[in-house]
C-alpha cells in the first residue's frame, strides 16, 4: 500500500494544466480520497484526525490572541483581562484556546495510548512513532510556555520550578539556567522569550505532522489485529470511509470540547492564576497543569540521593527519563505480535500501565508529603518497570493467541458471529455487529 | 586530460577544504551571537546591588528586598535562634558548606560562618530554596527556620538545610555592613 499506483485523472482543462505543472491536487487525491485504509479501522483511529484539527485551532485562537496581548511583565496580566472582559468575544478565543491546549493533550493522550495498545510502533513504524514522540516534546513545550504569558502566580511559580530544573545539571546548569531566564529569576525577559517562542513552536510542530503523515503513508495505518495489509480486500478508500468516521470522530469530541469551553471553563485550570505574579511570594502549592502532573509526580518521588547523583538531579534525570522511555518502546518490546488483543499478558499489563500514569497524575496534584511520598515512589517504579522489564520479558514468555491469517479473515470472522477470536463476547452480544 | 594533470590533493581538495573550514567558522561566528543574546542582559545586570537600611529591625524581626529578582531576607536574630543555630552538630548537616559568597567556598557550615564577623545575630541570605527555587516561609518547620511549602524542604536558624529533597544550604549574598544600620548587598 505504500507506492500505490496514482488513479488520479483531471477531469477539467484547467486541471490538466495544473497536474502536468505542479501535481497538488494529485497529492492530495492520492492521500486523502484514493488512500487505501485497512477496513478494520475503530474508533482509536480517528485521533489522529482529531489531533490536526486542534493544533489548527490552537494555531488560529493563538493568533488572535496575540493581536491583544501584551508581553510585557508589567501588562501581561492586565492584557489577559482586557481579553476577557473588553475585547469583542475575546472570553471565548481565550477559553477555546486554554481548553483546547488541554483537549489537544486529552486526544495525544488517547493517541499515544493507542499506538501503546495496538503495537503501533513496530517496524517499520518505528521512525513514525519517534517523529510523534517529537511532536508530543514540542507540545509540552509549548503548553508550558503558554502556561507562563497570562502571568499570574501559577504561571510565574511553575516557570521558576521547572525552569530550576535546569540549575541541576552539574557545572553548566546555572548558566544553563540564566539563559533560558535571560536573568536570575523569571521577570520580563523570560516572559518575552517564552512569547516567542510559544508563538513559534506550533509552526514547527506543523513541520513535523508533515513528516508524521509522510512516514505514515509510505508504510501504511497499523489497525487493530496488527496484521499488515495483504490484499486489496483488506482496504476500503480513505474517502468516504475514514473521511467520515474521523469526521463524526471530531464533532463527538468537539461536543465534550464545547461543554468545557462553555460550561467548565476553568475546571482545568488553577483558580491561583487569577493572582498577578509575585515573585516575593510562593503560592502554599505549585501544581503544573494537569497534563504534566505523571511527570511532576515522578520528579517529586526522587527524595533520596543515589550515589554521586543527588535527589534533585536524581528526580530531574527521573522525569526527563519517563519521557524517553517513549521513544525506545519500539526497540524495548520484543514481541513478534503486534496487537495486544492477541496478546493476553501484554493486555493486562498495559492496562496496569494506564492506571499507573492515572494514579501519578493524582499523586502529581498531592502534596509532596507523608504517604503520599512513598506512593508516587512505587508507582513511579512501575512505570519504569513497564518500559524496562514488562516489555522487553514479556515478548520472550508470553504465548500469543492464534493470528488470523489477514484483516478480511478477522473481519468477516467477528460479523459471523462464531469463530476463532472473539467466542465469548459474540455469545455474550450476538445482536452487536460492531 | 591526462592521469598526470592530477595531483594529491589537487586544487579542488584545497578548495574544497577551505570552503568547508570558512563554512563551519563562519556558521559558529554567526551561531553566537543568537546564544549570547539570551543572557541576562546590561539593565539586568545594572541591579546587581542594593542598599536596606535595617535600622528599624529590632530582635526577632525581618526584612525582604529584593536584588537581582530575588527576595534577600534580612534577619535580627533573637538569642535563642542564635543558641540553636550554633548548638548544631555539623555531622549532622546534610550540607557541610557554608555557602557563603564572602568566605571561601570551602569554609564549613558553622552558625558564624554563615554571618558576618561581629555581627553574628544577622542572617542575610538569598530566601530561594535550593530545590527548585520556591520561596520558604520564615520561622516555620521543625528547626524555627524556614520551610518551603513546594516539597518539603526544611531549614534552621541559620538557613542550613536539614530535610527534604533541597541539596544545599541557602546562599548568602556578597554584603556588608556600610554603617551600623546600613546593609549593601552585592
Amino acid at each position: 500500500m505504500s507506492e500505490g499506483h496514482s488513479t488520479y485523472t483531471p477531469k477539467t482543462g484547467i486541471g490538466r494544466w495544473f497536474d502536468a505543472r505542479m501535481p497538488l491536487p494529485r497529492l492530495v487525491y492520492d492521500s486523502f480520497v484514493a488512500y487505501p485504509v485497512p477496513r478494520n479501522l475503530n474508533y482509536a483511529w480517528t485521533f489522529g484526525g482529531i489531533l490536526a484539527l486542534m493544533l489548527t485551532a490552537q494555531m488560529l485562537t493563538g493568533i488572535v490572541l496575540a493581536m491583544h496581548y501584551a508581553a510585557d511583565s508589567t501588562l501581561a496580566f492586565d492584557s489577559v483581562e482586557k481579553i476577557m472582559r473588553d475585547v469583542n468575544s475575546g472570553w471565548l478565543l481565550r477559553y477555546l484556546h486554554s481548553n483546547g491546549a488541554s483537549f489537544f493533550f486529552v486526544a495525544v493522550y488517547i493517541h499515544i495510548f493507542r499506538g501503546l495498545y495496538y503495537g503501533s510502533y513496530k517496524a517499520p513504524r518505528e521512525l513514525l512513532w519517534i517523529l510523534g514522540c517529537i511532536i508530543y516534546l514540542l507540545m509540552m513545550a509549548t503548553g508550558f510556555m503558554g502556561y507562563v504569558l497570562p502571568w499570574g502566580q501559577m504561571s510565574f511559580w511553575g516557570a521558576t520550578v521547572i525552569t530550576g530544573f535546569f540549575s541541576a545539571v552539574p557545572l553548566v546548569g546555572e548558566w544553563i539556567q540564566q539563559l533560558l531566564l535571560g536573568g536570575f529569576a523569571v521577570d520580563n525577559p523570560t516572559l518575552n522569550r517564552f512569547f516567542s517562542l510559544h508563538y513559534l513552536l506550533p509552526f514547527m510542530i506543523a513541520g513535523v505532522v508533515v513528516l508524521h503523515i509522510w512516514a505514515l503513508h509510505v508504510v501504511g495505518q497499523s489497525n487493530p489485529t496488527g496484521i499488515e495489509v495483504k490484499s486489496k480486500t483488506d482496504t476500503v478508500a480513505f474517502t468516504p470511509y475514514a473521511t467520515i468516521k474521523d469526521a463524526f470522530g471530531m464533532l463527538v469530541f468537539l461536543f465534550i470540547f464545547a461543554y468545557f469551553v462553555f460550561y467548565l471553563p476553568n475546571f482545568l485550570g488553577h483558580p491561583d492564576n487569577y493572582t498577578v505574579a509575585d515573585p516575593l511570594k510562593t503560592p502554599a502549592h505549585i501544581v503544573p497543569e494537569w497534563y504534566f502532573l505523571p511527570f511532576y509526580a515522578i520528579l517529586r518521588a526522587i527524595t533520596f540521593n543515589i550515589g554521586p547523583i543527588n535527589s534533585k538531579l536524581g528526580g530531574v534525570l527521573a522525569m526527563f527519563g519517563s519521557i524517553a522511555m517513549l521513544f525506545l518502546v519500539p526497540w524495548l518490546d520484543t514481541s513478534k505480535v503486534r496487537s495486544a488483543v492477541y496478546r493476553p499478558w501484554y493486555k493486562l499489563f498495559f492496562w496496569l500501565f494506564v492506571i499507573d500514569a492515572v494514579l501519578l497524575g493524582w499523586l502529581g496534584s498531592q502534596p509532596a508529603e507523608g504517604s503520599y511520598v512513598f506512593m508516587a515512589q512505587m508507582a513511579t517504579l512501575f512505570y519504569f518497570a513497564f518500559f524496562l522489564v514488562v516489555l522487553p520479558v514479556l515478548g520472550l514468555i508470553e504465548t500469543p493467541r492464534r493470528l488470523p491469517n489477514s484483516i478480511t479473515e478477522a473481519v468477516l470472522e467477528k460479523n459471523k458471529g462464531g469463530g476463532g477470536g472473539h467466542p465469548a463476547r459474540a455469545t455474550a452480544a450476538p445482536e452487536t455487529k460492531s | 586530460m591526462s592521469a598526470t594533470d592530477i595531483q594529491d590533493p589537487n586544487r579542488r581538495d584545497f578548495l574544497y577544504v577551505a570552503t568547508g573550514m570558512a563554512a563551519v567558522v563562519g556558521a559558529g561566528a554567526v551561531a553566537w551571537p543568537f546564544i549570547d543574546q539570551m543572557r541576562p542582559d546590561a539593565s539586568t545586570l545594572a541591579l546587581a546591588s542594593v542598599e536596606v537600611d535595617v535600622s528599624s529591625l529590632t530582635p526577632g524581626m525581618s526584612l525582604v528586598v529584593k536584588w537581582r529578582g530575588k527576595p534577600v531576607v534580612v534577619r535580627n536574630r533573637t538569642e535563642q535562634e542564635m543558641k540553636d543555630g550554633e548548638a548544631v552538630n555539623l555531622a549532622e548537616l546534610k550540607d557541610p558548606l557554608a555557602r557563603n559568597a564572602n568566605l571561601p567556598a570551602d569554609a564549613p557550615a558553622t552558625d558564624a560562618n554563615r554571618t558576618m564577623p561581629g555581627k553574628e545575630a544577622w542572617i542575610v541570605m538569598v530566601q530561594v530554596c535550593t530545590h527548585l527555587g520556591c520561596i520558604p516561609l520564615g520561622q516555620e518547620g521543625e528547626f524555627g527556620g524556614w520551610f518551603c511549602p513546594c516539597h518539603g524542604s526544611v531549614y534552621d536558624t541559620s538557613g542550613r538545610v536539614r530535610g527534604g529533597p533541597a541539596p544545599e544550604n541557602m546562599s548568602v549574598p556578597v554584603f556588608q555592613f556600610i554603617s551600623d544600620t546600613k546593609i549593601r548587598i552585592g
